[in-house]
C-alpha cells in the first residue's frame, strides 16, 4: 500500500498557471464568444454602445480642454491627440475593470467545477481588445482623412503601446481580482486607479505641459506610469504623423520608457501570478 | 474483500491523511482586517475541521459509496478530490480525467442557446472541439430536448434545463466519475435512465465515488462502502455493512 508507484497521479486542482490557459484554447475561444455574445442581450442599440460611449467622453473632454481651455489653438489636430490617448486608456479601464471583476462574476462555476481560473481575466481582457477596434477604427478614420498613412515605425509604436496596456491590465487584473475575492472592497480602490489612470497619463494634456510644471524627481515618478509610455506611443502611432513636426510635445526619451514600461509591467505581471496563486487556493471557500 | 480489491489494481484515487479546516471568517473587508491586526483580535475566528484524517484509496474500476449524514465532509471530500478545494495538511492523488457530476449546469448561460450551452460546458469539462463534436447529437438525444435544442436555456423548464446539464455532465471523456446527489433529477423515467447510464460507465471499468443518502440506489450501483462521520472516517468496507453501519449511527 505504502510503496504505489505514484506516475501518472495528479495532484488535483494544482495548475501551471496562465500557461495553462494555453492548453484550454478552444474553451478560452468560447468564453470570449459567450462574452461578446451575451454583453449586449437586450438591449436596443446592441454593439452601438461600443461607439456612443467613448464618443460621449471625447465631446466632454474635446469641449472642455480644447474649446473652454483652447488646448486646441497650442496642440495641433487636438481632436486626434485626444482621441488617441482616449482609447488607450478605455482599453486599460475596460480590461482592467472586467479583470478584477471576473472571477466573482463566475462564482457558480469557481466554486463547483476546477479549471485553470486565470482563464477569467484573460477571456474578459481579449473581450475588451476586441471592443476596443471599433474604437481604433474610427480613430484611423480620422487620421487617415488628415493624412495619415502607416509607416513601420509608427505600426510598431502602436503595437508596443498595446503591449504596455495588456499587460499591465494583466497583472493588476490577475493581483486585484485574487484580492476581490476575498475583500470586496479592492473593487473600490480599483474605481480609483481607473479614474487616476486619465489624469495621470497624458491624455488630455501635453508632456511639455508636464515637464514644466514638475521638475526633477516629481517628472522621473510620472514617467514611470506604464500608462504614459503606452499613451505617447499611441499618440507617436496615430498623432505626430498628421502634425506638421510636434515631436517636441511628446515625451523626451520615448525609447528608453519603452523599456522601463516594458520592465515594470512584466514585474506586475509576476507579482499578479503569484498573489492570484496564493489565494487561488481559497477561491472556493471564499465566494 | 475491499482490501483485496484497493490491493490488487492500482489505485485511481489515493486520499492520504487529509485535513481540511474552515476558518469562520469575521472581516470581510481590508478596513476591518487591517483593524482587527492593530486591535490584536483575531483575523478569523474558531477553525472548524470539515474533514480530518481522512485516508482510503479507489482501485481502478472500483465504485465508492460515500455515507454520512449532512455536513458529514462528504461533499468536502468531494470538492477535494475534484480540485475545487485544496487540503490543509496530507495529499490528495489521482490518476487520468477526473469530471464530476457534481451541481450540473454550473456553467450554463441563460442568455445562450441550448446548443451553444452544450458546448461552453463540455468544454469548460475538460472536451476539445473535436471530443464534443462527435458526442454532440447523443449528448442531445439522451436529453430528449429534441427541436428545443436551438432556444434559449431561459425559455426552458427546469427539468428540460437538468436533463440538458446531466447529459453534458455524464457524456464527458473521463476516467474517475465523481457523483454527489444529482441522481433526484428530472422524473421518474429519466432517473431510471441516468441511473442505467452511471451502471454502463460502471461496467466499462470507470472508477467511480459516489456521495448519496439513497441507500438502494448505493447498493444497487456500489461493491464498497465508506461512512463519515463528523469528519471522520469511521467505516470502510463491503456496501451492506456500511449501510448497517450508517443505519447504526
Amino acid at each position: 500500500m505504502t510503496s504505489v508507484d505514484l506516475t501518472g497521479f495528479q495532484t488535483p486542482g494544482r495548475g501551471r498557471g496562465i500557461l495553462d490557459v494555453f492548453n484550454h484554447g478552444y474553451l478560452l475561444r468560447l468564453l470570449i464568444r459567450k462574452g461578446t455574445a451575451t454583453r449586449y442581450r437586450n438591449s436596443v442599440l446592441g454593439w452601438t454602445w461600443s461607439y456612443v460611449k467613448p464618443a460621449a467622453q471625447f465631446l466632454i473632454y474635446y469641449f472642455v480642454m480644447g474649446v473652454v481651455l483652447q488646448f486646441h489653438r497650442d496642440v495641433e489636430n487636438f481632436a486626434i491627440y485626444l482621441f488617441a490617448g482616449v482609447v488607450a486608456i478605455n482599453l486599460f479601464n475596460e480590461a482592467f475593470g472586467n479583470a478584477t471583476s471576473s472571477i466573482v462574476d463566475n462564482r457558480a462555476l469557481v466554486r463547483k467545477i476546477y479549471l485553470p481560473r486565470e482563464l477569467f481575466p484573460i477571456s474578459t481582457i481579449i473581450i475588451a481588445l476586441i471592443h476596443f477596434l471599433p474604437q481604433v477604427a474610427i480613430l484611423l478614420l480620422a487620421c487617415i482623412l488628415v493624412g495619415w498613412a502607416p509607416t513601420f515605425l509608427s505600426l510598431a509604436a502602436f503595437a508596443i503601446g498595446l503591449v504596455i496596456v495588456l499587460m499591465m491590465s494583466l497583472g493588476l487584473g490577475l493581483l486585484f481580482g485574487a484580492l476581490n475575492v476575498r475583500y470586496r472592497d479592492a473593487q473600490n480602490f480599483v474605481e480609483i486607479i481607473r479614474m487616476l489612470s486619465t489624469w495621470a497619463s497624458p491624455v488630455l494634456y501635453t508632456i511639455a505641459m508636464v515637464e514644466q510644471a514638475l521638475k526633477g524627481w516629481a517628472f522621473t515618478v510620472y514617467m514611470l506610469n506604464p500608462l504614459t509610455t503606452a499613451v505617447e506611443l499611441f499618440h507617436y502611432a496615430f498623432w505626430l504623423p498628421t502634425t506638421s513636426g510636434a515631436a517636441e510635445t511628446l515625451s523626451p526619451g520615448i525609447v528608453g520608457n519603452i523599456f522601463v514600461s516594458l520592465g515594470i509591467c512584466a514585474v506586475l505581471v509576476v507579482i499578479g501570478q503569484i498573489v492570484f496563486r496564493r489565494f487561488e487556493r481559497s477561491f472556493a471557500q471564499d465566494l | 474483500m475491499s482490501e483485496i480489491t484497493t490491493t490488487q489494481k492500482r489505485p485511481s484515487i489515493i486520499v492520504e491523511n487529509v485535513r481540511k479546516t474552515f476558518q469562520i471568517r469575521h472581516t470581510h473587508s481590508m478596513k476591518e482586517a487591517f483593524i482587527s491586526r492593530l486591535k490584536r483580535k483575531q483575523v478569523g475566528s474558531t477553525p472548524y475541521n470539515a474533514l480530518d484524517g481522512v485516508a482510503f484509496t479507489v482501485g481502478e474500476g472500483e465504485s465508492v459509496a460515500l455515507l454520512g449524514f449532512n455536513g458529514s465532509g462528504k461533499s468536502t471530500l468531494l470538492k477535494l478530490v475534484s480540485g475545487v478545494l485544496e487540503p490543509d495538511a496530507g495529499r490528495v492523488l489521482t490518476r487520468g480525467r477526473v469530471a464530476g457530476l457534481i451541481e450540473v449546469g454550473a456553467g450554463f448561460h441563460p442568455d445562450l442557446s441550448g446548443r451553444e450551452n452544450v458546448y461552453l460546458n463540455a468544454a469548460i469539462l475538460g472536451m476539445n472541439k473535436a471530443e464534443i463534436d462527435e458526442r454532440f447529437d447523443r449528448i442531445v438525444e439522451f436529453s430528449e430536448i429534441g427541436e428545443f435544442i436551438d432556444q434559449e436555456v431561459k425559455h426552458y423548464s427546469s427539468g428540460m434545463f437538468l436533463r440538458l446539464a446531466f447529459s453534458v455532465a455524464i457524456h464527458v471523456e473521463l476516467d474517475v466519475l465523481l457523483v454527489d446527489e444529482i441522481l433526484s433529477v428530472g422524473d421518474a423515467p429519466f432517473r431510471k435512465k441516468c441511473t442505467e447510464k452511471i451502471h454502463e460507465l460502471a461496467q466499462a471499468g470507470k472508477t467511480m465515488l459516489i456521495v448519496s443518502h439513497n441507500m438502494a440506489m448505493v447498493q444497487e450501483l456500489c461493491e464498497r462502502g465508506i461512512v463519515i462521520n463528523k469528519g471522520k472516517k469511521i467505516f470502510d468496507g463491503p456496501i451492506a455493512e456500511a449501510v448497517d453501519a450508517m443505519n447504526a449511527k
